[in-house]
């Protein structure tokens, strides 16, 4: 029964993966700029919560309601301090492409000095030892926990975007961001306040990716930056809901193929991003947001 | 474009040769050989992206991804093939152009995507050529041993020709009607098309000149070192640093890439920064620095004078 084992392992990581791309999804949909540091949060993300558990013994799931008023600072900051800059630039799609690629050399170096260049992990025990049984295939309970927070911060993502009044102004920026102004909006607040969520999630991402995808070192950034990306071209741009299927797709594609052939299981995510990239740009469930 | 002024003909054929010049008299004056080659391989790096980046917009994260293929396609020529060296140095250069023709589909994407496209595919590469399951092809993780070719001083002979076809390339591309075709592209890919450029096509020449120049870029850095690992020659910061030297000095200009790589590369060995997180760091900040405060390169700022002055 390999392939079940897949299968249900597939749509566990998905759930996953669906959460470390959700703010990287939601900072590109509302200001069109990729977080290229994405990566690098989440690479933070998992040292905050081992550094909570080695030191003062902070359960991984305290430490997601701890990381979540630092993010939202680091975020306005980001946003008023690089981001507002580089909106106003000639070309903000590419020179914000480049400029978060510097920031994120700079947390990635920092983070060497800083963690050193060892790899820093929580034992999985903590989620309780004893695997449990779905449909007769014993499954970590790790897994169910990061599983069952991606998918809660899917649900709460899509209330906040559609049942709040924050919400209806980043979506109304999200289609529009000149008639989002004209009817007062203000454009600057709420593309902070996104960026705020967009760090949250991804350091939230990162407590989980210690389970997911093993323990965190300092150069993992740039990996993980181009995984969510390729989550999110899977799923198109814009909704969560495009974040979801995307997640799902990729940890399918992921698990099928680290049970079949795991040899290759480093190449096929880049390249399941470029087969998906060529065959269909806007993704699965992508309106045509790109023009030549 | 036949009556160009005699000044700009002469001007243009002193920027293809006094680089590789300088570079090969500096050799007698400087023992370290190696980091002059080096430096010589991120001057042709950084003009080859300056083709691609700074005349079409195109930006590939994953540059690095052509080096390596010219890095292993001269190691798979001399163990497989076992032509001259030389002939090898070239077929890594037609390595390099192959996976850029391979994967000139990426050109349909734009922007962002493009960007992190060209990294997934350096990456795919990377793994491809690094599976234990091609051991018999590649060698696998466990890397190319080409010491029965070592010969540092041709090596950084080639190296010396390698600066002068950059340059080269870069002149033309800026002087000739094709250079021309691919700035209206990068203004305005509409207007250009309804004046007659054939856009695709031109995108697509500029991204195999770029490719081949870092396959020959790989190529002769590979002969100059010799043996090497897959992660060495696929390393993620080969294309920073191509891109930070580029946009330090100015891209879309034929000077600026040459300045950048010389000045960024010489000011770091000069200062020796033996931590690589060190170096990391200042590179990180140099780059938001540039996009924030400097977004044309550095010589951008002798232009803003000049204009200012007039």
């Amino acid at each position: 029964m390999l392939w079940l084992f897949a299968l249900i392992a597939g749509i566990l990581f998905g759930l996953y993966y669906a959460l470390a791309a959700l703010g990287l999804n939601l900072i590109f949909g509302v200001m069109r700029m990729v977080n290229l540091a994405h990566g690098d949060v989440i690479m933070l993300g998992g040292f905050a919560a081992v550094l909570l558990f080695d030191r003062l013994g902070i359960n991984p799931l305290i430490t997601v309601l701890l990381v979540i008023p630092p993010s939202l600072l680091v975020g306005f900051v980001a946003y008023y301090l690089l981001g507002t800059r580089v909106q106003r630039s000639r070309d903000p799609e590419m020179m914000s492409l480049v400029m978060f690629f510097g920031v994120s050399q700079v947390v990635e170096a920092l983070a060497v000095i800083g963690f050193g260049n060892n790899e820093a992990s929580i034992t999985s025990a903590v989620f309780g030892s004893k695997p449990f049984s779905i449909a007769g295939q014993g499954v970590p309970g790790a897994w169910l926990v990061s599983a069952g927070v991606g998918l809660a911060a899917l649900i709460l993502l899509f209330v906040y975007l559609y049942h709040t009044g924050l919400g209806r102004a980043t979506r109304a920026i999200m289609s529009n961001a000149d008639e989002a102004r004209a009817v007062g909006v203000n454009p600057d607040r709420i593309s902070a306040i996104t960026f705020g969520i967009g760090v949250g999630l991804a350091a939230i991402a990162g407590i989980f990716s210690l389970f997911m995808i093993g323990g965190t070192t300092p150069s993992e950034g740039v990996g993980l930056t181009v995984t969510a990306f390729a989550v999110i071209v899977i799923g198109g741009l814009g909704s969560p809901m495009g974040t979801f299927l995307g997640g799902i797709v990729f940890g399918l594609a992921l698990m099928f193929t680290q049970t079949y052939a795991p040899v290759w299981s480093g190449f096929a995510p880049f390249a399941i991003l470029l087969v998906i990239m060529l065959v269909r740009p806007t993704g699965l469930m992508g309106r045509s947001v790109r023009s030549v | 474009m036949a009556q160009r002024p005699r000044r700009q003909l002469v001007s243009d054929a002193l920027m293809v040769v006094l680089p590789p010049a300088g570079f090969f008299a500096a050799s007698f004056f400087y023992n370290n050989q190696l980091l002059l080659l080096t430096m010589m391989v991120y001057v042709a790096l950084a003009q080859g992206l300056n083709v691609i980046f700074g005349f079409t917009g195109y930006l590939p994260f994953g540059y690095v991804g052509f080096f390596g293929a010219g890095a292993y396609g001269t190691a798979l020529s001399v163990h497989f093939l076992h032509v001259p060296i030389l002939v090898a140095v070239l077929l890594g250069g037609v390595a390099g152009l192959l996976v850029a023709a391979l994967l000139s589909p990426l050109l349909r994407l734009t922007g962002a995507y493009f960007a992190i496209a060209s990294l997934a595919a350096a990456e795919a590469l990377y793994y491809l050529v690094s599976n234990p399951q091609l051991t018999a092809v590649t060698n696998g993780p466990y890397g190319v041993n080409l010491a029965s070719v070592y010969n540092s001083g041709a090596a950084f002979d080639a190296a010396v020709i390698l600066v002068g076809i950059a340059m080269l390339c870069v002149v033309w591309v800026r002087r000739s009607h094709f250079g021309m075709s691919l700035r209206a592209i990068r203004a305005d890919p509409l207007s250009a098309r309804m004046a007659g450029v054939n856009v695709v096509r031109a995108r697509t020449i500029a991204w195999l000149i770029s490719a081949s120049l870092a396959g020959l870029a790989g190529a002769i850095y590979a002969w100059a070192i010799s043996v090497f690992y897959p992660e060495a020659v696929f390393d993620l910061s080969i294309s920073v640093f191509a891109i930070v030297f580029a946009l330090f000095g100015g891209v879309g200009t034929v000077l600026g890439p040459l300045l950048g790589a010389i000045v960024l590369y010489g000011v770091y060995n000069y200062i020796g920064v033996s931590q690589p997180q060190e170096f990391q760091l200042i590179y990180g900040v140099l780059i938001v620095l540039i996009v924030l405060f400097l977004p044309n390169g550095l010589l951008s700022i002798r232009l803003r004078r000049l204009r200012r002055g007039r």
